[in-house]
């Protein structure tokens, strides 16, 4: 049984200076490095695996596995380049994680690229961070120019005979790019839309090339892994969802901020650490992920806040983006506001999220105006069924979420908002 | 004027500079945008043409990145570019307060510029998508940079003081320059005075709020599993 909280990607956070290299050589930085090396890509692939490593990004996919399946011939006549692109372009509301692991241990995203990059035989690797996050990319191309001083970036490194480049890109403000297809476009100089898969990464990614995206947090943890093994890995968190990970508390609690705790711990557990509701107003509704995930209420304090726990209480366990919102927050107008986001956000590409999302959000505009009828309820429910899993990518999924979820569980406040609207009964007012 | 007259060799040999740092030409394009705005403040006519020119792209192609992403501004920017987070969760703390406050105070609306573009103090607002600082919310960014846990009267004091010519320190942030100058660092060129470099990379990061998790497992004594000296798995050779 682990501690309520296992500090192990923000415990180099506290000290001085974390950002820089010299205090990061000092807390065993660029040790895992040196023991990667040693071994063998294969070697490297399985460990991710046996620690059970699942994507911190929001899917919460198999790393090992993705690892996997970039091709292992290199030297055939007609192998490709192999890449690795970091999504680093945070931007699901309510996520606020990797952007502060970024700007506090840059190096210990540098040195799990590094890694990752052997363990998949890539010999350049891309950062995608997303344009806004400028204080991040400044401390990001520092860190990387001393990493290439220090011989941890560029040819032969640390005399392994292993070459990489590492190159920082900004993106321009699309919350679509953190879709890895789009990301991939955005990074080839196109406008950041989905790609149909298959193919799928591995097989055509950057420049047509067999390509893996993982998030940031996941190649973070990549050196605590392979210095402490799978089985130390497995310590913290649940079976099917081990490990650490930051869960970021924001909204209505007395004492917001950036919490890493075993996988599977609650919201109850969550607020205890966080000083409980702000001013011991009552909680009413949250994500558990960021706005894309379904919204729990008051009733779902003991799910497990892991992968499996939250699908399987109707949710997703997203990217731990837990925004707390007390009983004075109107839902209807929650759901507005985030619906108007996927409206400013979708991409355009297919019709059902391009469309779906302007109904959607006219509709809801017009509710919280307080002109909306019984009826837009079911016209809601209706667009939404008609974009969940007919539109090109999550992003239209993710739109629905808070849409359906919110009728779901507080359909009385939509009705509400529709009471003045009522049709008269013919002679009632005679 | 023609893109040539606009944009000098100094900003060529950047533009060539960000051709050289990919595989393929056009992955340069999203930097050389941003390194558009650094010199004009926004992407304009003549800034699609020059990097169409260096990357041997159509105009059409450009002009179609251009439109996508929403830090390309088609509008002259003011001295400062200042963006109110108004999604859900900052929102709901007082980001909409904010952002009503400030566009009442400046008389200007979304992407629109209070005093003459590009003039010392000039100010343009815009509400923005999630910022990703939400432990610290509402928060603003001016250039980029930001301003934690505001209020309205909080905003209205910032953009004040950066009318007047003041660059009031931000929260997390290098020390605040403007919006070009922002521009120029997203595109990948940093201040070469090591000592000046030094003093904005070290700019402050961290908020009370960041460290929370970290500092109370500090003061419960509460840790990860320690940590033994294991050798990487055994895999058979194939």
């Amino acid at each position: 049984m682990s501690d309520p909280l296992t500090p192990v990607l923000t415990k180099r956070w506290l000290s001085p200076n974390s950002w820089r290299l010299s205090v990061y050589e000092q807390l065993e930085g660029y040790q895992a490095l040196r023991k990667a090396l040693r071994g063998t890509p294969e070697q490297l692939v399985q460990l991710v695996k046996d620690a059970g490593l699942r994507g911190r990004g929001g899917a919460g996919f198999p790393t090992g596995l993705k690892w996997s399946f970039m091709p292992r011939d290199v030297n055939g006549r007609t192998a490709k380049p192999h890449y690795l692109v970091i999504n680093a372009d945070e931007g699901e509301p309510g996520t606020c994680k990797d952007i502060p692991l970024m700007m506090a241990d840059p190096h210990s995203l540098i040195e799990g690229c590094v890694i990752a990059s052997y363990a998949m035989r890539s010999h350049h690797c891309f950062i995608y961070v997303r344009g806004e996050a400028l204080h991040c990319i400044r401390r990001l191309n520092a860190a990387v120019r001393e990493a290439y001083q220090a011989g941890y970036l560029g040819k032969n490194i640390l005399g392994s005979g292993f070459d990489l480049e590492l190159t920082v890109h900004a993106g321009a403000g699309a919350y679509i790019c953190g879709e890895e297809t789009a990301l991939l476009d955005s990074l080839e100089g196109r406008r950041g839309q989905p790609r149909l898969k298959p193919p799928f990464p591995a097989a055509a990614g950057l420049y047509a090339s067999p390509t893996t995206v993982n998030n940031v947090e996941s190649i973070a943890t990549v050196p605590f892994i392979v210095l402490g093994g799978s089985d130390w890995f497995r310590q913290m968190g649940r079976e099917k969802s081990p490990g650490p990970k930051i869960y970021s508390i924001s909204g209505h609690v007395e004492r917001p901020g950036q919490y890493e705790a075993p996988l599977g711990t609650t919201l109850r557990e969550l607020l205890e650490l966080c000083g409980g509701m702000k001013d011991g107003i009552p909680l009413k509704f949250w994500t558990p992920g960021g706005s894309s995930t379904p919204m729990f209420t008051a009733d779902h304090l003991d799910i497990p806040l892991d992968f499996e726990g939250a699908a399987e209480a109707g949710s997703m366990l997203g990217t731990t983006a837990v925004q707390v919102f007390n009983e004075t927050v109107s839902v209807p107008w929650a759901v507005m506001k985030w619906t108007q986001f996927y409206e400013h956000e979708s991409c355009g590409k297919c019709t059902p999220c391009r469309e779906g999302t302007y109904w959607l959000a006219q509709i809801l505009e017009r509710m919280v105006d307080g002109r909306g009828t019984e009826e837009d309820i079911d016209t809601l429910l209706d667009v939404c069924d008609n974009i969940l899993g007919r539109s090109f990518c999550a992003l239209g999924d993710g739109a629905v979420s808070p849409i359906t979820s919110g009728i779901k569980y507080f359909r009385d406040e939509f009705l509400a908002l529709c009471e003045s609207n009522k049709r008269e009964l013919v002679g009632a007012q005679s | 004027m023609t893109s040539t007259q606009i944009f000098d060799e100094d900003t060529v040999a950047k533009a060539q500079e960000l051709i050289a740092r990919y595989p393929q030409s056009r992955s340069a394009l999203l930097p050389m945008l941003h390194l558009v705005q650094s010199v004009q403040g926004y992407v304009s006519q003549e800034g699609i043409d020059f990097c169409a020119q260096q990357l041997d792209l159509s105009e059409a192609e450009v002009s179609a990145v251009v439109t996508f992403y929403t830090m390309y501004k088609r509008r002259p920017c003011g001295e400062h570019l200042v963006s109110v987070c108004t999604n859900t969760l900052c929102a709901a703390l007082g980001g909409d307060a904010v952002y009503k406050k400030l566009s009442e105070h400046l008389g200007v609306g979304h992407e629109e510029v209070a005093g003459e573009p590009g003039a010392p103090g000039s100010i343009m607002l815009e509400h923005a998508e999630c910022l990703a600082a939400c432990d610290l919310a509402p928060v603003l960014q001016v250039n980029y940079e930001y301003y934690d846990r505001q209020t309205p009267e909080s905003a209205v004091e910032l953009v004040d003081a950066l009318r007047r010519g003041e660059k009031p320190a931000p929260t997390r942030g290098a020390p605040l320059s403007d919006f070009k100058g922002a521009e120029r660092q997203l595109a990948g060129f940093f201040p070469e005075d090591e000592q000046i470099y030094r003093s904005e990379v070290d700019g402050p990061s961290q908020a009370v709020e960041t460290l929370r998790g970290a500092q109370l497992a500090a003061e419960r004594g509460w840790t990860a599993p320690v940590m033994e000296d294991v050798p990487l798995p055994e895999v058979e050779k194939k």
